[in-house]
């Protein structure tokens, strides 16, 4: 190719990726690596002054800080709680509708249905469920005191259900993908080979959609590392049961918006971020064993 | 209209060469015919004059004009895809107008002349139909549509019949030959096949490994293979070759000694191959193999093929070497495992030296009747 | 069931019929909480606290959906979030198709390298960049515009990943031949790349439609005070905080916002499902 032609057509390349470019530029790279340098510096303890260089003490002192201890022990027990149980329902619920039969278009909607809830609709639905008074909760005979979304035992699972819940749709559909994508012939291959429902289920079924499982606990990782909004909604900074609630992101919003501490967000941001990674790596590294295991 | 031409082109991709140094002509209005294996170069060649590669060295020439650093768009030439190309999503009309909206005609000319095309591929019924609504034989007429909608300086075709079923692929062959004479536009066509080479080409090009080896007439090609490769790939099935060694027997007659039996050669020839001693490549085609007690080279037939009106009987020589006879159905088939005796006329034997190329002695292979009994109608 | 009927037949039925409960039951625990909120948004204050919970709304109230559509100011709210989500869509579909044309039909130095930047993107958690993108937002004067709201979503890795798969599935003899057409790059996509893409776009339009209007956290820090560009998942927020004592509001409120996003699902169910899927499971 001649070289005007050449370098007439990389122009155009870069043209168009440019305004893709200049956005991750501005609002993902750039603030992502400004993290690592605001959190060397403290901001100072009036509005106006310059910030002050701390070097890496900053760091330490937000690392053993009381609020984020709270906030990784809160982040931790909310994985815990919401990923398997998002998971389980969602391939329990794939199951069930991965078969041929009547109405099963209508199931499929209905389970996919959460996926367009937003974290807005879910902490208002369920808070009024779970409200002490005009909630099911009394009357189904749970009724803590102080009321579960003010309870230090009870507010972080009463997050993790309706989490559990807006997750449903995603897992459902994710779940779903992954048994379609199994070939029909080997699961009629174990079946005239004499293995039973359950055989074929354990024996086949879930390790060929293991892949899916590794992405969907990935997905479903991340999605309760960002969850946050429910807390804001129905319990909030002056709630009794706070400190037990106080997601990692939420920590971050009320360090910039109250505290308006932009280092120790820093420290934070970047410790949700390796989380994030450390997940992400993980995923790659047990498919890619398991890839060579295949061959 | 134009002539196109390569001079001297070459392109290498990566390090590899994929065309060497071509030096081609094709004449205003020609059908000439790039012919060889996958990998020769001939789809490279194609795709220089198109303006989707440009050569390394040498130049591509249309009409006349030097056109290597014209751009694709710039060429008015069309081209036909092995895959035909269609735009999945836009009705036979839209294709075929395609390439019309981009060169500044007006609607009713565009109308007019996407119109002629498609009557005269007998596609008018089909304008509103999608690509994938059509058999394969009508998606190809669509992409030929598609080509001569433009009334371009030449035609380019990739292969254009591969996609179609033996029967159709016949038939569509002569509507193209047809086709490209009505219109008179210089084409380049591209394929494997030898049998469209012969039946369509006004010349064929053979190509090997990005290196030309002949180009010529098809009746020619056939009768005066420039080399052992050109030999073998011309012709179906393609010419018998026998690695033989010259010796020059009683009476000063030339003699190949092939397998361990001898054969007749022509005096000019051997003089020409380089006396005695000379190792030789002899060539022979199926139709001139005879079968019969006068022949002189032994040899056990391994499998007979009844092909319907012929019979290819395939017998190993003593070394080794298949021989590949033609019969006339008609004719006594030897039967298989059995012991026969090969004779070749010496006047319809092809003599190449060892590298391959053909010893030019003078002597023109002629028609020469095939010795044996029955072995020609 | 007849008591002759074989074992097998009996077994099969009996399947089934635990199938169907299964389901169903599924069905009652992911519907249910939308259901009642649907129900509770149509009685009247009073009947909410009776016990058991009224299952039907025999008398279905809408005055609390005139009370949250008003006073609430669901209308200005429903409003900001469409043109807030209609920018984002708008600019991802945009910036994702050239940018995605160019990965799968140009050849340029850095493409594989910028290709992987872009993909680096899907890496960092959009939480981590709030820091800094407040500032960044704050100091061009954004708070509480739609340029604040939107410009930080306009373009989208995962959304190129998935378009420059569908360019890639593009047969590059069509490229050619538009080229000896006479077709130039923009004209290519326009009339042949972008149609062929329909499906991948449409996947990724019904993905980012979703995810926009369903923002949380980005419009609570950038829209915290004024309420001209408030959008409407706020507005749920703020309605919580000031009805407190109107639950039936919040719940039409919270109806109003999520109805039109489930008439979504149901009419594009296969664009987002191929959206969700899209690469990541095979």
């Amino acid at each position: 190719m001649s070289r005007r032609r050449r370098v007439r057509e990389a122009a155009l390349g870069y043209l168009l990726v440019l305004p893709a470019l200049c956005v991750f530029a501005v609002f993902v790279f750039y603030p992502f690596a400004q993290n690592f340098r605001l959190a060397l510096f403290q901001a100072p303890p009036f509005p106006g002054l310059p910030s002050r260089y701390v070097g890496l003490h900053q760091v330490g002192q937000v690392l053993t800080s009381s609020s984020f201890l709270e906030s990784l022990v809160a982040t931790v027990l909310f994985v815990v709680m919401v990923v398997p149980a998002g998971l389980l329902i969602g391939l329990l619920l794939a199951v069930a509708a991965h078969r041929r039969l009547r109405g099963m278009a209508v199931y499929r909607v209905i389970f996919s249905s959460t996926v367009v809830t937003s974290v807005a609709v879910s902490a208002l639905v369920f808070g009024t469920l779970m409200d002490p008074v005009v909630g099911l909760l009394p009357w189904l005979g749970l009724n803590p005191s102080p009321p579960i979304l003010q309870n230090t035992t009870w507010a972080l699972p009463a997050i993790a259900v309706m989490a559990v819940w807006q997750f449903l749709g995603l897992s459902f559909i994710v779940m779903s993908a992954g048994l379609s994508s199994i070939p029909e012939e080997v699961l009629e291959a174990a079946r005239v080979d004499g293995a039973s429902e359950r055989t074929v289920f354990w024996r086949v079924t879930v390790p060929l959609l293991s892949p899916t499982i590794f992405f969907g606990t990935v997905v479903a990782t991340i999605y309760a590392f960002q969850t946050f909004g429910q807390v804001d909604i129905l319990i909030g900074p002056t709630n009794a049961a706070f400190e037990h609630v106080n997601l990692l992101v939420y920590n971050i919003l009320n360090t910039i918006e109250i505290a308006r501490t932009t280092g120790q967000a820093a420290v934070l941001s970047i410790v949700l971020f390796l989380l994030t990674l450390g997940v992400t790596l993980l995923q790659l590294r047990l498919v890619e064993r398991r890839v060579h295991y295949a061959q | 209209m134009a002539g196109v031409a390569f001079r001297e082109a070459t392109k290498r991709f990566g390090g590899a060469v994929a065309l060497d140094r071509l030096d081609l002509e094709v004449g205003d209005g020609e059908l000439l015919v790039l012919l060889g294996p996958s990998g020769c170069g001939k789809t490279t060649a194609l795709r220089l004059v198109a303006g989707l590669e440009e050569p390394d060295d040498g130049a591509i020439e249309i009409g006349g004009r030097v056109v290597n650093h014209v751009e694709a768009k710039d060429r008015d030439v069309a081209m036909v895809f092995q895959s035909y190309a269609l735009y999945p999503h836009l009705s036979v009309g839209r294709n075929i107008e395609f390439p019309l909206r981009q060169r500044g005609f007006d609607r009713d000319e565009r109308r007019r002349r996407v119109a002629d095309a498609a009557s005269t591929l007998g596609l008018s019924e089909l304008l509103d139909r999608k690509p994938r609504q059509l058999s394969g034989g009508q998606r190809q007429r669509v992409a030929l549509a598609r080509a001569i909608v433009r009334e371009p300086q030449a035609f380019l075709m990739d292969e254009p019949l591969s996609n179609l079923d033996a029967a159709l692929r016949t038939q569509t062959r002569a509507d193209i030959v047809a086709l490209q004479q009505q219109l008179g536009t210089t084409t380049l066509y591209v394929t494997h096949d030898q049998v469209e080479a012969m039946t369509m080409g006004d010349r064929i090009a053979v190509m090997d490994h990005g290196v030309l080896q002949q180009v010529d007439r098809p009746q020619a090609l056939y009768d005066r293979p420039a080399n052992t490769f050109v030999a073998r790939f011309v012709g179906s099935p393609g010419m018998n070759l026998l690695p033989a060694t010259l010796e020059q027997g009683a009476g000063g007659k030339w003699e190949a000694q092939v397998a361990g039996s001898a054969l007749a050669v022509p005096e000019t020839a051997a003089t020409a191959a380089g006396g005695a001693g000379a190792a030789l490549v002899l060539g022979v085609r199926p139709e001139h193999v005879g079968i019969g007690p006068h022949g002189t080279v032994d040899a056990t037939v391994v499998i007979v093929e009844l092909l319907g009106a012929e019979v290819h009987v395939a017998c190993r020589l003593g070394d080794g070497t298949n021989v590949i006879v033609r019969q006339d159905a008609a004719a006594p088939r030897p039967a298989h495992g059995e012991a026969v005796r090969l004779a070749v006329a010496p006047a319809s034997l092809h003599v190449f030296h060892a590298s391959g190329a053909r010893v030019e002695s003078g002597a023109g292979v002629g028609h020469a009747p095939v010795p044996g009994e029955g072995a020609t109608p | 069931m007849p008591s002759d009927a074989p074992p097998g037949r009996r077994a099969r039925r009996l399947r089934l019929v635990v199938r169907y409960t299964l389901l169903t039951l599924g069905a009652v625990v992911v519907l249910g909480p939308l259901y009642l909120t649907v129900v509770n948004s149509l009685l009247p204050a009073s009947a909410l606290a009776q016990r058991p919970p009224p299952l039907f709304p025999v008398h279905p109230q809408w005055h609390d959906y005139a009370a949250a559509w008003s006073q609430g100011h669901l209308d200005v709210y429903l409003r900001n979030s469409a043109i807030q989500t209609g920018i984002i869509v708008a600019g991802q579909l945009v910036t994702s198709t050239l940018a995605a044309y160019a990965f799968a039909f140009l050849r340029f130095p850095l493409r594989r390298t910028l290709f992987v930047v872009f993909l680096a993107t899907l890496m960092i958690p959009f939480e981590v960049t709030i820091v800094t993108n407040s500032t960044t937002v704050s100091d061009l004067g954004w708070y509480n515009t739609f340029a604040g709201l939107t410009v930080p979503f306009l373009a989208t890795g995962f959304g190129t990943f998935l378009l420059r798969q569908a360019f890639l599935q593009i047969p590059r003899d069509l490229r050619e031949a538009a080229a000896l057409d006479g077709y130039g790059h923009l004209r290519f996509l326009v009339r042949v790349a972008v149609p062929l893409a329909r499906p991948s776009l449409a996947a990724l339009g019904v993905f980012s439609f979703l995810a926009a209007w369903n923002q949380y956290l980005w419009p609570l820090i950038v829209t915290g005070s004024g309420t001209n560009v408030r959008t409407v998942q706020i507005g749920l927020k703020l309605l919580e905080g000031t009805q407190l004592s109107h639950v039936d509001v919040v719940l039409a409120g919270t109806v109003i916002a999520v109805v039109p996003l489930l008439v979504l699902l149901v009419v594009f169910q296969k664009q987002l499902v191929r959206s969700l899927t899209g690469g990541a499971v095979k």
